[in-house]
């Protein structure tokens, strides 16, 4: 489970982090502006980065996904030193 | 003519729990009929669960009534900067948990048929002592847990069903007259015991089969309720722009639609920590375990921090709206969302709603739990020191299931005796900083080759003795408080878990650098080398 990551796998990471430090909002942190009459503004930021979270999530499944994992887990064990399956 | 009973309107959102719980039952007694017998379809579903059902049962397990409740009541004192300290920051780490160490787990899980963290980790660091370290720990961690949840289902159902039985159950103030807020509700020994019994009865049937399918009919329950409770409240209010306007009008209340002055920039930022903590739940290692594929876990990586917000983000408005319309001088503002409704919406259905609502976020996490708690007693303790081979499946499942009522009765007890003086909601941030600390460990497990023993050792005692201290001084401090108020510790305006988190990885790092490596074999076992094939052509 541990081979070389795939060009994209750096792209998602660069992402995350990204939208980690995008986290801490701090040009709206006195802001009380309602969105639409309706949402503090800076709660609809942080409803939109949940969603934006989520997005990061879908790119990361379809093109960082690590699929030799599955094909690992679904061997057979062969070696003595591996337990049975259950 | 005396009468146990109130009107009809007094009793609708008793029989609306009452459904919510009936269905409950009949859930519970599909999924014994649905079980196959075998230990791995009592503990971990045969792993056969895929991706709809996997989302709502690990959604449902992580979100527990302070998603519905507190999230409001946080709302109502702090403002709208509880959504990113806690909803946002979940959306993004959550899923990275998931997507990191989920899978991973899931794989050895499968590959060598483990069924509990200690089975896993015992063997990853050929260290059984690891093992007998770890689950007094983990148990301990999920015990206040477990109370926050069942001392929580308690005070909700009392104000939730109150006129109902005024003349069996009278709750009068000092002067002698009816308290209106709980007087003839069902008193939370009650409701704690309805609660326990009926999460006992359908994880006792159908074991974790029964959880995970409780799990998704109760996240759809509390996804509904918080929606609902928006829109109607809303109405209430005047309109969605009516009720906001009314907050921003407010001369205090206004405070609530920004973070200025109600978090500081380090405690919001190092809340992050926090989310960490489904990384070691036990509740949810076993979840992980029942996925079918790997990618099963795909639709739960990506829609997670979606369904976060669906919850949240409503009762956040909700609580900055109680601000507006009852000022910010209510004591105890876990109540708020029962105030909203009661007494602005008087829809006896949706009062009844909002508690099956509250009792769904609190049960789906409370059945994940008791399970674990079983099955960790049986595979860790009985099954590790007697023998695997001296049980078989059939009298494997009837030790989890007495471990199971145990744990229950053991739980509503405790719950009895400290339902009063507890911070219920405090206790829940303690839990998962203990958990979150304990994060470095599920991370170099998995990804660290030269992570050792010795690491792991030090690791989990250097977290026990800083969460321990920490704590105590902090549950000591709250005893100064008057009940309902609770001020977050903060230690140089960050979160504990930050010192707690920092303790934990230079033990491990540490100590792991200055010991021998694991075994050449055991490395080989959870590090296997993979085909050039399966890197050339990734599924997506």
């Amino acid at each position: 489970m541990d081979k070389p990551p795939h060009p994209s796998r750096h792209v998602i990471w660069l992402a995350f982090w990204l939208l980690f430090l995008l986290h801490q909002d701090v040009w709206f942190w006195s802001d009380r502006t309602l969105v639409l009459g309706v949402v503090p503004i800076g709660l609809a930021y942080h409803v939109g980065y949940s969603f934006a979270a989520a997005t990061l999530w879908y790119a990361a499944t379809r093109w960082a996904w690590p699929s030799e994992i599955e094909d690992w887990a679904e061997m057979p064990t062969t070696s003595a030193t591996e337990g049975p399956r259950s | 003519m005396t009468s146990l009973a109130a009107s009809t309107a007094d009793l609708t959102p008793l029989l609306v729990i009452c459904g919510y719980m009936s269905l409950l039952v009949v859930l519970g007694i599909t999924t014994a009929r649905l079980f196959k017998g075998t230990a791995a379809d009592y503990f971990v579903v045969s792993r056969s669960v895929g991706s709809f059902f996997m989302l709502m049962s690990i959604f449902g397990t992580t979100m527990t009534g302070f998603a519905i409740v507190g999230s409001s009541g946080k709302a109502y004192s702090t403002g709208i900067g509880v959504y990113g300290l806690m909803a946002s920051w979940s959306g993004l780490i959550h899923s990275a948990c998931f997507f990191l160490i989920g899978i991973r787990m899931w794989a050895v899980g499968k590959r060598y048929g483990y069924m509990t963290q200690c089975e896993y980790f015992r063997e990853r660091f050929e260290s059984p002592a690891l093992g007998y370290i770890l689950f007094p720990i983990l148990v301990l961690l999920v015990i206040p847990y477990l109370l926050v949840g069942v001392i929580g289902a308690g005070k909700a159902i009392q104000p939730i069903t109150s006129g109902a039985f005024p003349d069996l159950f009278p709750v009068l103030r000092p002067d002698g007259t009816p308290n209106p807020a709980l007087h003839g509700g069902i008193p939370p020994w009650l409701g704690m015991l309805a609660v326990c019994l009926i999460v006992l009865f359908y994880v006792f049937a159908g074991g974790l089969r029964g959880a995970v399918w409780a799990n998704v009919f109760q996240t759809l329950v509390f996804m509904a309720t918080g929606i609902v409770a928006f829109f109607i409240i809303a109405n209430r209010l005047g309109g969605l722009q009516a009720a906001s306007q009314a907050v921003a009008d407010h001369a205090d209340a206004s405070a609530r639609l920004a973070r200025t002055g109600q978090i500081g920039y380090a405690q919001f930022f190092t809340y992050c920590l926090i989310p960490l903590s489904v990384g070691m739940f036990p509740h949810l290692f076993q979840h992980w375990l029942t996925a079918r594929h790997a990618r099963s876990f795909k639709l739960t990586v990506v829609a997670h921090p979606i369904c976060i917000a669906i919850v949240w983000a409503p009762c956040i408005m909700i609580g900055i709206w109680a601000a507006g319309k009852f000022g910010t001088n209510i004591p105890d503002a876990n109540t708020v969302l029962g105030r909203m409704v009661n007494q602005l919406v008087h829809l006896p259905w949706l009062s009844g709603l909002l508690g099956a609502g509250i009792l769904a976020a609190i049960m789906s996490s409370l059945d994940s739990q008791f399970m674990c708690i079983g099955t960790m007693f049986t595979r860790d303790i009985v099954v590790r020191v007697v023998g695997k081979h001296r049980f078989t499946d059939r009298e494997m499942i009837w030790l989890a299931r007495g471990f199971i009522v145990a744990i229950v009765a053991v739980t509503y007890v405790l719950a009895l005796l400290l339902q009063k003086g507890t911070h219920v909601f405090d206790l829940g941030v303690w839990c998962f900083s203990g958990f979150a600390s304990l994060f470095p460990l599920a991370f170099v497990a998995v990804y660290w080759r030269r992570a050792t023993k010795a690491g792991a050792i030090a690791c989990v005692v250097t977290t026990a003795v800083v969460w321990t201290a920490l704590f105590v001084h902090d549950m000591i401090e709250k005893q100064k408080l008057p009940p309902g108020q609770d001020e977050e510790l903060l230690i140089a305006g960050l979160m504990p878990v930050t010192f707690i988190f920092a303790a934990s990885v230079a033990s491990l790092v540490i100590v792991s650098l200055l010991t021998r490596p694991p075994a050449t074999a055991t490395l080989g076992k959870f590090f296997p080398a993979l085909t050039p094939e399966a890197e050339s052509n990734p599924r997506g």
